[in-house]
């Protein structure tokens, strides 16, 4: 084609760059609508994203403080020894305290009427602190201790809003007047508010007993899981990428296995917990309720994800890099680990870190191998025996305390998410830094 | 490089942790089952822990049925010891039982729990429930002058004027709770009987059996509405609906006063009380189930069994009572029976 189509003297419309005509007024309208979209996007993300925490934190903040009775408590010699007779110590112990709160209440002279029924009611679940304690200091027998115990769930409720006086329904769980005592004792400075430590560090507890609740054990359980994880999906995922990504001939075969690749990362997670149950449990023998089978099933869940990643990562090293090392004599292998393997690092670390966050929040696969539930071993003996000691996961007791009857388990549960996103924070921070120490530029 | 070392040292760690957990036998109690004996059986777990030198039992949750197959599966360490159930073993199930070698089974009834209807404590009161009023609302087939018809109902008020002028919405337990057979038995089949629709059905040709079966069949067009998960799910549903009635457990229900209304049946409002005296016609007796072969082989078991039924935690003044369990008249019965390890 030539260009008669277009008249030889036409005279040109004179234009300066500096006016601006309308195709690119358009241009610049375009580009300026397209910022003003992105950062729309931005804005609605961001606004979620605030919406999630604050949810997240005014809903979790109540299970980071606890509402604790303080007092001094003697225990004699042969109280102590006429509860361990009994086959329900605990409660004995128990006994033992209230009978005596109600005595020093009594002779300090309580303004308003109560007996050792609401001093019971007010009360958390002491008797396993208080045996816990004369068991490891038999010495302090018969010698006034201070104890700091959790009152019980409808009271804690009360002091961080959850129940108030007009909402409360008189239950034996607890009556509008016994809230004139807790009012008492709390100007008498016995009943206060404090940091709720047993949360951070205990194991979970029994559904009568949310005082006690804690999500420490769990978050053992899911380190220990995350370990066995990191162990086995990294170095196979990492293998097997590098297999098929530099080594591999591109045959039927290879392209089978990519596919099914593909197709195991988008499995349901229960299917891998059903695999689980059969094959590490029935078949291998492994224990039940275990973080070792647990994080196997999630090494099975998250290698896709850990190859996939990998093999983008490997990709996008360019060609260049693997001719020169090739270029000047070094075998496939040597170009692999000392040229494509470090700069594929950063990519690699990523998907590794996505894998395991994905991993850390799944409860599904949990439920069949018995770490859902309750799990309340506490902290294992040792390093080894925290890979099979019964534990839980912290998304498996986030669900399992959303699910009781008493509303302060539900706050328990909020304030276990905000744990679970502590942790994962943590997580992705290693994975920053490592990722700087292993990128390169070039 | 450091970072293959280290990962391949923890992968060392994790194999060695491997072959240690199969040499090491299981040291304590493995409990799965019932969801609505699961919060009894926690509280005894963490007692259990608590005052013996038995580290505490695992109790997983997952439904009476589930639980009881998953007990079936064969004697060993790898499967569990005890299931719980909120409803006695079927036929089937100890069959299934026997042909995988669980021949042994000791019954173990802790108590009985109610069923109670609630609704929104800003909702409609319903006091007027009988039976036969759940069975029109959700039943598939309901008698409408004589003749058996598709439900046409939609509102409470059309078969009952006491009860109030609102959309039907009910939110009943699923097939794999233990709740729902109770529920099928104790209000649908008996409304089915008290509306004469049962018979009805008999009368038009169907065999006993199938008339039965009949019954069971709950409306599939949105108002009766199946729960597979918790009562924490059902009252997450109720809170969203005025109008609509959820079935819970007694405790659950006691716990929970602040938010839910509770409906009587028959003229009874659900207390442990009225339960206990079989005034308040929707009750059920829990179980759970130890297999005897583990006896002596998991450490702590037959403790555990004993530990739960002992006057002190099952009885009318225990922890568990005072959670919302109805306890057992014939406890002293059931002590002896775990002591003497009876077997069914």
């Amino acid at each position: 084609m030539t260009d008669t189509s277009i008249p030889k003297d036409a005279p040109r419309a004179k234009t300066s760059i500096h006016q601006i005509d309308a195709l690119t007024k358009k241009r610049n309208a375009a580009e300026k609508r397209f910022k003003a979209y992105g950062m729309a996007a931005i804005g609605i993300g961001l606004f979620f994203l605030i919406v999630l925490f604050t949810s997240i934190i005014r809903s979790g903040a109540p299970a980071f403080t606890r509402t604790v009775l303080e007092v001094d408590f003697t225990l004699t010699q042969a109280q102590y020894e006429e509860a361990e007779g009994q086959l329900f110590k605990t409660a004995a112990y128990s006994d033992f305290f209230i009978a005596e709160l109600e005595e020093t209440l009594t002779a300090d002279g309580m303004s308003v009427e109560f007996d050792a029924d609401t001093i019971e009611r007010i009360l958390g679940k002491v008797g396993g602190t208080l045996r816990e304690y004369y068991r490891a200091n038999e010495d302090k027998l018969g010698e006034p201790v201070t104890f700091s115990l959790a009152t019980s769930s409808r009271v804690d409720g009360y002091f961080n809003g959850r129940v108030t006086r007009d909402g409360l329904e008189d239950s034996r769980f607890l009556m509008a007047a016994d809230l004139d005592l807790v009012d008492a004792l709390e100007e008498a400075g016995i009943i206060t508010s404090e940091f709720n430590w047993p949360f951070i560090t205990g194991a979970d507890s029994g559904v009568d007993n949310p005082g006690g609740a804690g999500i420490g054990a769990s978050v053992v359980g899911s380190f220990f899981m995350m370990l066995v994880v990191l162990a086995l999906a990294l170095p196979i995922g990492v293998a097997a990428s590098i297999y098929l990504e530099e080594f591999a001939p591109q045959n039927r075969f290879t392209d089978l296995i990519e596919v099914n690749i593909s197709n195991l990362a988008a499995v349901p997670s229960i299917v891998f917990g059903i695999l689980g149950l059969a094959v590490f449990i029935q078949f291998m023998h492994l224990p039940q309720s275990a973080p070792l089978v647990g994080g196997l099933v999630l090494t099975l869940m998250t290698l896709p994800t850990i190859i996939i990643s990998t093999r983008a990562a490997l990709k996008a090293v360019p060609p260049s890099i693997r001719e020169a090392a090739l270029g000047i004599g070094a075998s496939r292998m040597q170009t692999v680990f000392h040229h494509v393997l470090p700069l594929a690092m950063p990519g690699i670390l990523t998907g590794t870190i996505i894998g395991l966050a994905q991993a850390l929040g799944e409860t599904a696969p949990l439920l069949l191998i018995g770490m859902v539930g309750f799990v309340a071993r506490g902290y294992p003996d040792g390093f080894l025996q925290g890979f099979v000691e019964p534990n839980s996961a912290m998304p498996a007791q986030i669900y399992t305390w959303a699910a009781r009857a008493d509303s302060a388990f539900y706050d328990k549960a909020w304030g276990g998410i905000i744990i679970l996103l502590i942790f994962l924070m943590f997580m992705n921070i290693l994975a920053v830094i490592l990722r700087r120490r292993f990128e390169r530029r070039w | 490089m450091s970072f293959a070392k280290l990962t391949a040292s923890s992968l060392a760690i994790a194999a060695v942790s491997a072959t240690a957990a199969v040499a090491q036998s299981r040291d304590n109690v493995q409990v799965a089952g019932s969801s609505t004996v699961l919060p009894y059986a926690s509280i005894v777990a963490e007692a259990f822990g608590e005052n013996t030198d038995f580290p505490t039992p695992v109790v997983e949750s997952g439904g009476s049925s589930a639980g009881l197959k998953r007990f079936c599966e064969g004697v060993g360490e790898n499967t569990i010891d005890v299931a719980n159930a909120s409803r006695a073993i079927r036929e089937s199930e100890i069959e299934t039982c026997a042909e995988n070698g669980v021949t042994d089974i000791i019954e173990v009834r802790i108590g009985y729990d109610g069923i109670v209807f609630a609704s929104q404590q800003d909702g409609p009161a319903f006091d007027a429930f009988v039976p036969a009023d759940i069975f029109n609302a959700i039943g598939a087939q309901v008698l409408v002058d004589g003749e058996i018809v598709e439900n046409p109902y939609t509102n409470w008020s059309e078969f009952n004027a006491d009860l109030p002028d609102v959309e039907i919405a009910m939110f009943i337990p699923g097939t794999k709770h233990g709740t729902r057979e109770v529920f099928e038995d104790k209000v649908l089949l008996e409304g089915c009987e008290a509306t004469g629709a049962m018979e009805a059905m008999i009368e038009g040709g169907m065999s006993e059996d199938d008339a039965e079966d009949a019954c069971l069949d709950v409306r599939t067009d949105g108002k009766s509405v199946d729960i597979d998960g918790d009562y924490t799910e059902t009252l997450a549903r109720i809170d969203a609906n005025p109008n609509g009635i959820g079935v819970f457990g007694l405790a659950f229900y006691e716990n929970n006063t602040d938010k839910l209304k509770v409906a009587t049946m028959s003229g009874v409002e659900p207390t442990t009380e009225t339960i206990a005296s079989g005034e308040y016609p929707v009750s059920r007796p829990l179980y759970f189930y130890v297999k005897k072969a583990h006896i002596g082989v998991i450490p702590g078991l037959k403790e555990y069994a004993q530990f739960f039924v002992a006057d002190e935690l099952a009885g009318p003044n225990g922890p568990l009572a005072n959670y919302g369990l109805v306890s057992d008249p014939e406890l002293a019965a059931t002590q002896e029976k775990v002591a003497n390890e009876e077997t069914m």
